[in-house]
């Protein structure tokens, strides 16, 4: 039986409202060792004020090989950045 | 330089692939886990994540060796959070080097047979507290040299991690040099002390950078891919530039006899450390490459139990909650 500690992947959110962030992984035998673990391998310097772990094999990911097809349909449509418009100087800030 | 000698392997790829590959490379576009790669590639980063890993990992007990023995409370909670992030450094690169397809319990054992190395630095003593801040200063500087350009390397996982690496690196480099410099500041018998460290240190120090660029047979491929940024003697030539200046504030003389400025150059003309010693060093004879390995054994054989206690109750516990589901 194999008998290495499952992966997690470890997620912190930081101090200043920010969404939670993905900032690597490690092996711990439960959610608890991993919170526990990922409170000393990745929080050592005031990184965080929440921990989310995620078992690695949980994680669905898209293929790298969908790229095309998958961003294609945004790169089309420049008007959806603002800078496409022109507002003139007169209007003032928008 | 973590990696020293880093073995490369033959590629023999579709041609169209690999040119692509190397495009992307070209182009500063990093390469992700999921992404075609050449088998070479995966391999050649795999030792050289490995063995910087494994560095990371045994570099803890040299230093390690002088918790207990700090000279305040204060040093001793400085020491303690240092190697502390050593152990921290090791777990961010075995990641990295998971996510190329070799397991974690794979990597260790790798090391402890000895199929795998680290690097040659840690096979040499720290005798005495002086040693504690020569290794701060000078082997985390010389890491530095090397770690701050690879956050730029073409693996996105390793960048990462080096990226993360360096923002913890530099603590360790000032709190080395501190406290050389209290004792090159202190007494006749402290001074002593530091410049015994130095004289001891400095040579095997600048073996970390690998051997000369004449006998670097690893490095073009390397380079070309990215995982190697600077040559050996690149890195060699900018650590001794920099280091000079601070050992002349200390008051410290580099052991080198030969030692001095070439205007010509813009850089200062030095010794090579002794080739045959750092090749004998990495074939496992250097002073203490039989303990460092024992004690990383001896440290995974007595973790075994705690290691499957947690998993088979974790197991058990997950076993409980599908039950009462």
């Amino acid at each position: 039986m194999n008998t290495e500690w499952p992966l997690w992947e470890i997620f912190i959110r930081g101090q200043h409202g920010m969404s939670h962030r993905h900032v690597g992984s490690l092996h711990a035998p439960d959610a608890e060792m991993a919170i526990k673990n990922a409170r000393d391998v990745y929080t050592r310097r005031n990184e965080g004020v929440s921990i989310w772990v995620v078992e690695a094999n949980n994680i669905s990911a898209s293929s790298p090989s969908d790229k095309g097809p998958l961003y294609e349909p945004s790169e089309s449509k420049v008007y959806r950045h603002p800078t496409f418009f022109d507002i003139p100087d007169e209007v003032g800030a928008m | 330089m973590y990696a020293q000698m880093v073995e490369s392997e033959a590629s023999n790829d579709d041609p169209d692939k690999l040119a692509e590959f190397q495009a992307r490379i070209d182009a500063d576009i990093k390469i992700e886990p999921k992404d075609w790669m050449p088998q070479a590639y995966r391999k050649t980063l795999i030792r050289q994540i490995g063995q910087h890993a494994h560095s990371e990992i045994v570099g803890q007990l040299p230093e390690g060796n002088w918790i207990t023995r700090a000279p305040t409370l204060e040093r001793k909670a400085i020491l303690l959070a240092k190697v502390q992030d050593e152990a921290g450094h090791g777990l961010y690169l075995y990641c990295a080097a998971e996510t190329l397809g070799v397991s974690r319990d794979e990597i260790t054992e790798m090391l402890l047979d000895g199929r795998m190395k680290y690097s040659s630095i840690f096979n040499y003593p720290t005798l005495n507290w002086a040693d504690i801040g020569a290794v701060g200063w000078l082997v985390d500087g010389a890491a530095i040299m090397n770690q701050v350009p690879l956050q730029r390397t073409s693996f996105g996982p390793y960048s990462r991690a080096m990226i993360r690496i360096c923002k913890e690196e530099s603590f360790h480099q000032r709190q080395g040099y501190d406290a050389i410099r209290k004792m090159a500041e202190g007494t006749p018998e402290q001074r002593k002390m530091a410049q015994d460290a130095m004289n001891r240190l400095w040579y095997p120090s600048l073996m970390m950078f690998g051997p000369s660029d004449k006998d670097s047979v690893h490095s073009a491929q390397s380079m070309a891919w990215k995982i190697k940024i600077n040559t050996n003697d690149e890195l060699r030539q900018k650590f001794v530039d920099q280091t000079v200046p601070q050992a002349e504030y200390l008051g410290l003389t580099i052991p080198d006899p030969d030692l001095r400025w070439n205007e010509e150059r813009g850089h200062y003309d030095y010794t090579d450390p002794d080739w045959s010693e750092f090749f004998d060093v990495i074939k496992g004879n250097g002073p203490c490459n039989v303990d460092r390995l024992a004690a990383r054994n001896k440290a995974w054989d007595d973790g075994k139990w705690v290691r499957d206690g947690l998993l088979a109750h974790a197991r058990k516990k997950q076993a409980g909650n599908l039950a009462a589901e």
